[in-house]
């Protein structure tokens, strides 16, 4: 089943010609329409027209998170605002929110290449959707929701949590489709089974997760505790949203949708682009985006492509299953978190230097994460209450700072490790990788 | 009249009493009174001892958090009802006490509590009025 036949098995030599067409163009609209792409392309010495061959696109600089930071709000739009339509935001780390914005066509972009991978997954007019994901300045939900629209399934926008609420609807509704985070599906399964209800007998035909990390493990858990297949969903904000790449019913690797994304992997080190299918940092170009056309953005998320044709008959890319991060973000429930956020509401609660250790662990079926703190003498009292306030202060902080809810827990002076150069604070017990 | 006491943060887990109280011992620190806050978490170690500025010294420079606190000692009766009376007293001052506790030693019939208010020098004021007597910082250093 395709959703786009024609594009989605497009013989390689074909979709290479079509991706240096749609990259000379974004490159030339970026250059003449964005200030921050034509003073960084100056400098750099590189102009439109030096792309030639796809190959080319690696004398252009790479755009960074930080970079993105910067032109916060609408600084890396191509269009005026009134051409935006939609605004959507990641999660500001150290400074700002990252903004993506979106005209109608971008939408209906979004909207196509969400579209292909529930049609991957087997979801059709047919179909009762219900996505678990968020709405709101996080992509997941809409993005969802707009592909949906397309194939002509019935959505249920429900959100994340009220967990015994969506198992009546499941049953009520007669739910087909599932779209969530691999934990939080777990814990829906589970709490179905407490409720009497075994996940298996729903009806559910296919499962879409993404946002967190996973291992083929928590697949298969989900696979067993659903009776069905569970498919993979990758994408980010920064480039539009879910959809970038989606898994097909061979379960190997995800379909990038190349004729608009297009993928290079590179040593994060160096920076050089790698060659063949060894593993790297995915770095990823807009080739197909009027509001905010984003090139060459560093993902940090570190992969693999293969180019050969799928046994689908899909020619597009695929991507293998996130094995980590180049840099040290961690996912927590599917929210994406810095070290640096809660260093930066440890300073908020008045520690001048903390000292901080963040220890994440999936006791059960869901994400918790405990924030060690070295107590110092700005946050010692001599009263249990005060104490006690302190460590409420700095979860509150740290929740508003990640939209998290973490355990703290303060600890002796000088207790936590101590590194030379760059401090280790995370640990990840959760064995995603 | 306003006796130093030393507050220690500790973490609640197995063992972490013992290691201050090793360093105040190594350096020849006496300990006269103590007592300990916790949670589940995370405690006060609250301390009297014979030389508090040299408790704290030595306590830092073995990287605990220590901060000195101020605390009053009063003589009550060792009697039944002793303690009740004393704390009629502050009750009827309203005043909010954050801990107490309490100690013998070896002047017959008489034991000594120790308080700490928020307002201590409120605490000392209205003790004296109702004619309890006030236990000098040295005497307890001393004992």
């Amino acid at each position: 089943m395709f959703w786009n036949e024609e594009i989605e098995t497009m013989p390689r030599q074909d979709l290479e010609e079509l991706q240096l067409k749609k990259l000379q163009k974004t490159v030339k609209r970026a250059f003449d329409k964005i200030p921050y792409y034509n003073k960084k392309y100056t400098e750099a010495e590189v102009f439109p027209e030096d792309i030639e061959t796809l190959k080319d696109i690696e004398k252009l600089p790479f755009i960074t998170k930080d970079d993105l930071r910067e032109s916060y709000p609408f600084g890396l739009f191509a269009v005026d605002i009134k051409e935006i339509k939609e605004l959507h935001s990641s999660s500001g780390t150290t400074g700002k929110p990252v903004v993506s914005g979106y005209t109608k066509k971008d939408i209906d972009t979004w909207a196509e290449t969400t579209a292909r991978g529930l049609t991957m997954m087997g979801i059709g007019e047919e179909d009762i959707l219900q996505n678990t994901h968020g709405y709101g300045m996080f992509t997941g939900g809409f993005g969802v929701h707009y592909g949906s629209h397309k194939v002509g399934a019935a959505i249920i926008p429900i959100s994340t949590g009220q967990t015994r609420r969506q198992i009546e609807i499941m049953n009520d509704f007669g739910t087909t489709g599932l779209i969530f985070t691999p934990s939080y599906g777990i814990h829906l399964g589970e709490v179905a089974l407490e409720e009497g209800i075994d996940p298996k007998d729903l009806g559910i035909k296919a499962i879409g997760f993404g946002a967190e990390g996973w291992t083929e493990e928590i697949r298969q858990r989900v696979e067993e505790l659903f009776g069905c297949k569970a498919y993979n969903i990758y994408g980010l904000t920064e480039l539009m949203g879910p959809g970038v790449g989606v898994e097909c019913e061979v379960q190997n690797g995800l379909h990038i949708a190349e004729d608009i994304y297009y993928p290079e992997i590179i040593d994060p080190k160096t920076g050089k682009v790698i060659g063949g299918d060894k593993p790297g940092e995915l770095v990823l170009t807009n080739i197909e985006r009027e509001g905010m056309p984003v090139i060459r953005f560093r993902t940090k998320d570190l992969t693999k492509l293969t180019y050969e044709k799928c046994e689908c008959g899909r020619t597009h890319a695929r991507m293998s299953r996130i094995t980590g991060r180049s840099d040290d973000m961690i996912k927590v429930k599917g929210v994406a978190i810095f070290p640096s956020q809660i260093e930066k509401a440890l300073l908020k609660a008045g520690d001048v230097e903390p000292h901080y250790l963040i220890i994440v662990t999936r006791p059960g079926t869901l994400d918790e994460i405990e924030v060690k703190v070295e107590a110092s003498k700005d946050i010692f009292f001599d009263g249990v209450k005060e104490m006690m306030a302190v460590q409420t202060k700095i979860g509150k902080y740290i929740e508003n700072e990640t939209g998290i809810r973490v355990k703290v827990t303060l600890v002796e002076p000088k207790t936590l490790p101590r590194f030379e150069g760059k401090a280790k604070r995370v640990i990840d017990e959760r064995n995603l990788h | 009249m306003k006796i130093k006491q030393l507050s220690i943060f500790l973490q609640n887990k197995m063992g972490s009493l013992s290691k201050p109280l090793e360093i105040l011992s190594d350096a020849d620190i006496n300990i006269r009174a103590m007592c300990m806050a916790d949670t589940s978490e995370f405690g006060i170690l609250r301390l009297v001892v014979d030389d508090p500025e040299k408790g704290k010294e030595v306590l830092e420079e073995n990287n605990f958090l220590v901060k000195i606190t101020e605390i009053i000692g009063v003589e009550m009766n060792d009697t039944p009802g002793g303690l009740t009376a004393v704390l009629k007293s502050i009750k009827d001052n309203n005043i909010d006490l954050e801990y107490l506790y309490a100690f013998t030693h070896d002047k017959v019939g008489k034991a000594i509590l120790l308080l700490h208010a928020d307002d201590i020098d409120e605490l000392i004021s209205s003790l004296k009025n109702d004619n309890f007597t006030i236990v000098s910082a040295e005497e307890v250093y001393n004992l």
